[in-house]
């Protein structure tokens, strides 16, 4: 064995030793530890909790990728992502804590007092979690697959067991300690790259600061004002100012994926867990804190990589690299697949160019942009090893923490709440169990057959969440006025317009061959990606609810008054924690 | 005007004047100016580019412990804190 796959193994199978110690230790009693962890969560441990929730194998290796080829464009994630915790900071997680319930959907039963409501929510909370983590399940066996060259459904299989392990046995409170060790080996696997690679090209061991600085080669330039020569030569965009886009379409991008993030269940979730309300509130400060902590350095690595990329190919101006001299990790890679080259003009030399006639690097996928990274700047086999271990670390806390979001959402809300609410706790513990076996089981099938909708994971869940759970839960909160029948009306009109858009465009349920675009363009609303049509959909859900409510004079029962008031004043909040 | 209707005005104020800041920074400075804010530059940054891929996010994690600080002391200053009951 080499020395590259020794060190792998050791990093891989010791973070699941470790994983696996933290689950036997943290396993769940009763319900109440199961779904939030017994309530007693550190604020600034369970922001590292959210940290990893939410930074899941797109973030770990897709999104500097991303950046890397839409440079500027590439802003609508950085902003989105981390934009939405500002929302979830000031709009929704302090009154949810106050509330003190255990799920996402109960909170949207309750205040709408409709089992009908609840039920919409199950079902937006299913489909969107199901879809993010088919995602989750894919990382997983690809960077089996790529690293250990394990077969990839083994892979896929060894990764359901890891989780498996901790997450049915620990519930949240397993996931909730597993996730902390596992956001501490993803950052660091994710900044130790991005250190050497910036201090090398810049001489400035910071990645944010490195991205603005002079070029180490002596010539006084900036390292972004090289990277928009080099790549405007070659006739693609200058990397600081390509839009993705219109000027609407990014701003609708953005605020899209901010409140698709602000209505994730599975994130909102995890603020349950800290024991009061001033706790909810740090605890998304520390989140963004630890989440800004790679969504800073990605747009660093992102530029740098492509940099070292056209500086590989294109060493001198207007002299492209000879084929037969490519270096290692360009034959690595071609191996997978995912880099090709395509020698069309019969010379032996690389031509990457914008113009898609004469390009011949036909293909470069963007996940190689972090994978590769480490080899393209010529880091120690140890480093290359960190990146597969905390890849997999990235996956995994996502899918955890996707998997409890669906199966308490079946045991707690439709078994307990809806269907059977006379199970003892012992049978919904097992319940709970039970529906996250089947649900692990449901995404590695999904992982290894993945259905059309698998690739249109971004859509799907961030315009349900932005088009239903967000604004369900924000008039909840915010508007008093808000009854059953405005709430109900305003979550299918808002689900009912996203869905009809995006399947318009990819298909209905990203199946293939579907798409009924009829006579009208792509993109036909002003120019609007089916991905940034959250935002329009949460719109019509708040208006058709306010129209509703207006026109038939409904207010909710005094009681929900009551309710509401009283989520608004922190005071209280450990007696409504003990209250269920 | 009862305690809790003033705290909850008080609450509404802070807020708005967060989201704007919120607001301003990401999609004013890094979507909607970000070509006349491009002539000026940080470093090696052009300034739009940064505040688009490093300042917005900065300045949210600045916002949510400004905002978590001051509600705290709201909540003191109007008796509703968790902490005054028990």
């Amino acid at each position: 064995m080499d020395e590259l796959k020794l060190y792998t193994y050791i990093a891989v199978f010791g973070t699941f030793g470790l994983y696996f110690a933290i689950a036997w230790w943290a396993r769940a009693g009763s319900t109440s530890e199961f779904y939030i962890a017994g309530g007693g969560v550190h604020p600034v441990l369970n922001g590292m909790a959210i940290g990893a929730d939410w930074m899941s194998a797109a973030s770990f290796i897709s999104m500097a990728g991303l950046i890397a080829f839409l440079g500027y464009g590439g802003s609508v994630f950085l902003m989105g992502w981390t934009g939405g915790y500002v929302l979830l900071a000031m709009l929704l997680a302090p009154y949810l804590r106050k509330y003190g319930k255990f799920t996402v959907p109960e909170f949207i039963g309750d205040r709408y007092y409709s089992n009908f409501a609840r039920v919409v929510a199950v079902l937006c909370l299913i489909i969107a979690s199901l879809t993010y983590v088919i995602g989750q399940m894919k990382g997983v066996g690809v960077a089996f697959s790529r690293f250990l060259e394990v077969d990839y459904g083994l892979g896929l299989g060894i990764g359901m067991f890891v989780v498996w392990v901790y997450a049915v046995l620990g519930g949240m409170k397993g996931i909730t300690y597993t996730q902390i060790a596992q956001y501490c080996v993803l950052i660091f696997a994710y900044t130790v790259p991005a250190v050497f690679i910036s201090l090398h090209l810049t001489g400035n061991p910071i990645p944010q600061i490195g991205l603005g600085s002079t070029l180490a080669d002596g010539s006084g330039v900036y390292l972004l004002d090289k990277l928009d020569l080099i790549v405007t030569d070659l006739g693609f965009k200058e990397y600081t100012t390509a839009k993705l886009g219109s000027t609407l379409n990014m701003f609708m991008y953005t605020l899209s994926l901010m409140i698709g993030t602000a209505g994730l269940p599975h994130v909102i979730m995890r603020f349950f867990t800290v024991p009061t309300v001033k706790g909810a509130r740090s605890s998304a400060g520390w989140a963004l804190v630890f989440i800004a902590a790679l969504y800073t350095v990605a747009p660093a690595v992102g530029a740098m990589a492509r940099l070292n990329l056209m500086n590989t190919i294109q060493p001198a101006a207007s002299e492209p690299l000879e084929y037969e001299q490519r270096p290692q990790w360009f034959k690595n890679w071609e191996k997978t697949g995912l880099l090709k080259f395509e020698d069309k003009n019969g010379d032996g030399k690389i031509q990457y160019v914008a113009d898609k006639a004469t390009n011949e690097l036909v293909k470069v996928d963007r996940d190689i942009m972090v994978l590769a990274n480490p080899e393209i700047a010529n880091l120690p086999n140890w480093v290359i090893a960190l990146v597969a271990a905390g890849g997999l670390a990235a996956a995994l806390s996502t899918a955890a923490g996707l998997l409890l979001a669906i199966s308490s959402s079946i045991s707690h809300d439709l078994m307990k709440g809806v269907f059977m609410p006379d199970i003892t706790e012992k049978t919904e513990l097992r319940a709970g169990r039970i529906a996250m076996t089947v649900s692990i089981l449901v995404a590695g099938y999904l992982g290894l057959h993945p259905p059309g909708f698998a690739a249109g994971t971004v859509a799907l869940a961030f315009g349900l969440a932005a088009s239903s759970i967000f604004p369900a839960l924000m008039m909840g909160i915010f508007a008093k006025s808000i009854g059953s029948k405005a709430a109900v009306s305003g979550m299918l009109a808002g689900i009912g317009i996203t869905l009809l858009y995006i399947f318009q465009h990819e298909g209905i349920m990203f199946i293939k061959g579907t798409a009924f675009l009829g006579d009208m363009a792509r993109n036909w609303f002003f120019g609007i990606d089916p991905k940034a049509f959250g935002a329009v959909g949460a719109m019509v859900n708040f208006s058709v609810a306010f129209a509703v409510s207006r026109i038939i004079g409904e207010r909710p029962p005094e009681d929900i008054q009551a309710m509401i008031e009283d989520i608004r004043i922190p005071a209280g909040a450990s007696a409504a924690a003990t209250g269920h | 005007m009862d305690k809790h209707q003033s705290y909850w005005k008080a609450n509404l104020r802070l807020m708005t004047i967060c989201l704007s800041i919120w607001f301003v920074v990401s999609f004013l400075f890094g979507i909607i100016l970000v070509e006349p804010l491009n002539n000026f530059h940080l470093g090696g940054y052009k300034l739009g580019f940064w505040f688009a891929q490093q300042g917005s996010i900065y300045t949210f994690v600045a916002l949510v412990f400004f905002y978590s600080s001051r509600m705290n002391k709201l909540d003191k200053e109007y008796g509703v804190n968790e902490d005054e009951e028990q």
